[in-house]
């Protein structure tokens, strides 16, 4: 925005400089700044009629009589990684936890809190990068707000984004519906997310060549849905906390052991090596592109084809099986033939010493 | 017994001992930098911790070890500046970073991580930096196996010696050892074939009725080590007595700084003498760190001592045992650890053992 500089060289006008290229408290005063603010950054790129509207609430026609909601704050940093940005992040976000329910994603919301110095430039490009990601996605952004809060009290650009999405009648996919002898299949590599975003933070001295897998999933849940229909129980995606505690919740709630076979957990080799160094285990590290799916055993072939089919599931590979008992355990049969517990996530991952 | 922490927990991830034949146990042993630091010293790092104007950095493991009755997540959450760092010439860079503030590295572990510690004090004072200083509590293993091997209850009849410390010492120590107390010492890493084949190497040992010094590790440790990096510690510490927790003092055991660099210890710095430390009456870590019992022996253990609420260290760090047996479920029947889905069921994969060249070096050259 470089068209819009004061020039300040000799007598002028006591004219209000523009604040074109840091945000300042002014741009959340609900005034003439906030109204700027919007139609500049956020209105073109969002365009669609419910937010054009301009009214307090966007109205928005659905095709069914149940919807699934769900909504997500996102405060991760840096904004900017490889392979994503907080803005990527926060669609995808609620898109996927839509998704996981069987639902057509539809409408979002966004809500937008900048801390005063945030850089005009880096907003405008999470903004479009969430343009890209939800039209990817076929969703809308019906519905925003922005406040700005002052420089200290948050950390650049907090997004929180609320969806609904349609739910077909009869569709019943749930974290309790998993059932002895369902297969359980992992849409791709583990841990591409977490060790991405630890990398560009730049604080544990490493660099690794990872990129974030951050992306929308409703249209590889649409494909798996078409080939296994009622067999999928179970869809989740591995997001914080990783593949080992979504599992572990699945257990509980279904009340059911899950058994994996450590041999056919992919992980890229930059990932091993950066959790190696760390201390870090793959099966606890976070994705934001994967889903985990419990398929009855007679389906899963046609499922797991259908998902290699699809973008974001090429690399689908069933880990594992689901047994009786012990309900609400995760085992793990290792690649020398042993077998072990796999826990949640207990606090904090640290790094380890040495 | 397998010296290092991190080589317990390889064993306990991968089920190693579970595969083994019931004549061979795993005894684990005291190599958990984390554990063995005194509580004293944690409690001092508290203290230090808890201070205005003061930064304090740490390896991420000592976040959560219990000192009395505070940890330094806690100290953190009363608004205390502790941050981690992975290495401590990061602390340094905070340092220069931070002129203003005072910047003190929790400089514990073993051989493994004191050759970087001794380097940020190198560095601090060619820097020219005054706000730079270290709480050292390093320990040595060679003394801890002498502790263990000449202890009237001592179980042990051979030693898996831990890869990374040899990486960093080489195995010149060992030797003595081996001959003065009888045992095999075989220098081990820590993938799955790696702790198979240092095992295999023992017990080869044991049946033929040798004690000798063997290298399991031949693509990271040489017998001579990081010629650089142990000068660097001999130039910055020098041997001391040292306070192990749950065992006690071992003579000649550790490293503190030396005269020359005393300006860069933070016990110096810092008065913290008023501290009165308080072990958990119900914790038996000091006698699971020295193999007399396992962590499900403790009838806290799975109980009132938990990863989330820790009794002691041993149930904190990565590379504690109780963590280990708790992670994996150690605390578990063999019936709730039943695979019953049938494509599981199959026999183990048969790693093969007898290919890897083994060293062996049985006395001094």
């Amino acid at each position: 925005m470089t068209n819009s500089t004061v020039n300040l060289e000799g007598p002028v006008c006591p004219i209000p400089l523009r604040h074109d290229e840091k945000i300042v408290m002014g741009h959340g005063s609900g005034g003439r700044m906030s109204h700027e603010l919007i139609g500049r950054l956020f209105q073109t790129p969002f365009a669609n009629p419910a937010l054009a509207a301009g009214d307090d609430a966007g109205v928005v026609a659905v095709a069914t009589d149940r919807l699934a909601v769900s909504t997500d704050s996102h405060v991760v940093w840096p904004l900017v990684f490889p392979g994503g940005d907080i803005g990527r992040l926060a669609v995808c976000g609620t898109v996927n936890d839509l998704a996981m329910m069987g639902a057509t994603p539809r409408y979002l919301t966004a809500g937008f809190i900048l801390e005063e110095g945030l850089d005009v430039a880096l907003l405008a490009e999470v903004v479009l990068s969430m343009q890209a990601a939800a039209a990817e996605a076929g969703v809308q952004i019906v519905a925003g707000d922005t406040k700005v809060v002052q420089r200290g009290k948050a950390d650049g650009l907090y997004i929180n984004t609320a969806g609904v999405g349609e739910l077909p009648p009869g569709r019943a996919i749930g974290g309790a519906r998993a059932q002895a002898g369902d297969v359980v299949i992992l849409s791709g590599p583990i841990g591409d997310h977490g060790i991405a975003v630890l990398g560009a933070r730049g604080e544990l001295g490493f660099e690794a060549d990872v990129v974030s897998d951050v992306a929308p999933l409703n249209g590889l849940v649409a494909a798996l849905l078409a080939a296994g229909g009622e067999a999928v129980h179970v869809l989740r995606d591995p997001t914080r906390g990783g593949v080992a505690t979504t599992l572990n919740e699945i257990a509980r709630q279904s009340g059911v052991a899950v058994v994996l076979d450590e041999r056919a957990i992919p992980v890229r080799p930059p990932v091993v090596a950066a959790c190696e160094m760390l201390g870090f285990d793959p099966l606890y590290v976070a994705n934001e592109g994967k889903l985990l799916a419990f398929v009855a055993a007679e389906a899963a072939p046609a499922v797991l084809a259908a998902m290699r089919a699809t973008r974001y599931g090429e690399e689908a590979v069933v880990v594992g099986r689901v047994q009786a008992a012990p309900a609400g355990r995760v085992l793990l049969r290792t690649a020398i033939g042993s077998t072990r517990v796999v826990d949640m996530l207990a606090g904090e991952m640290l790094p380890r010493i040495c | 017994m397998e010296i290092c922490g991190g080589q317990t927990h390889a064993i306990v991830r991968h089920g190693i001992d579970q595969l083994l034949p019931p004549q061979i146990e795993l005894v684990h042993g005291p190599g958990c930098p984390v554990c063995v630091t005194p509580l004293e010293l944690i409690d001092k790092a508290l203290d230090i911790a808890a201070r205005p104007n003061v930064i304090f950095t740490s390896y991420g493991d000592m976040l959560r070890v219990p000192g009395t009755g505070r940890d330094l997540f806690s100290v953190r959450a009363a608004g205390g500046d502790v941050r981690v760092v992975y290495s401590p010439l990061d602390a340094v860079k905070i340092a220069q970073a931070n002129p203003d503030k005072q910047v003190v590295f929790f400089a514990i572990g073993f051989e493994t991580t004191a050759p970087a510690n001794a380097m940020s004090v190198v560095q601090a004072r060619a820097l020219g930096l005054k706000n730079y200083s270290v709480l050292v509590s390093h320990v040595c293993v060679p003394p801890a196996m002498h502790a263990i091997l000449g202890s009237p209850h001592n179980r042990v009849q051979g030693f898996l010696a831990a890869g990374h410390v040899c990486a960093v010492m080489g195995y010149w120590e060992y030797p003595p050892i081996a001959a003065q107390y009888g045992v095999p010492i075989v220098v081990t890493g820590f993938e799955p074939l790696d702790v198979a084949q240092g095992i295999l190497a023992t017990v080869r040992q044991l049946e033929a009725g040798r004690h000798e010094v063997e290298n399991a590790y031949g693509r990271a440790v040489t017998f001579e080590g990081n010629i650089p990096a142990q000068r660097v510690l001999e130039q910055v510490f020098e041997v001391r007595d040292r306070q192990w927790r749950g065992i006690g003092l071992i003579p000649a055991s550790g490293w503190g700084l030396r005269a020359e660099y005393a300006e860069f210890d933070a016990e110096r710095r810092w008065d913290v003498s008023d501290i009165h430390p308080q072990e958990s009456p119900l914790c038996i870590a000091g006698q699971i760190l020295q193999g007399l019992k396992k962590p499900h022996d403790c009838p806290a253990f799975g109980i009132q001592c938990t990863p989330e609420s820790p009794l002691g260290a041993t149930m904190v760090s990565s590379e504690g045992a109780c963590a280990a047996y708790y992670r994996y479920g150690r605390h578990l029947s063999s019936d709730e650890l039943r695979v019953t889905s049938d494509e599981f069921r199959t026999a183990p994969h048969s790693p093969t053992l007898h290919s890897s060249p083994v060293t062996r070096h049985s006395s001094l050259p």
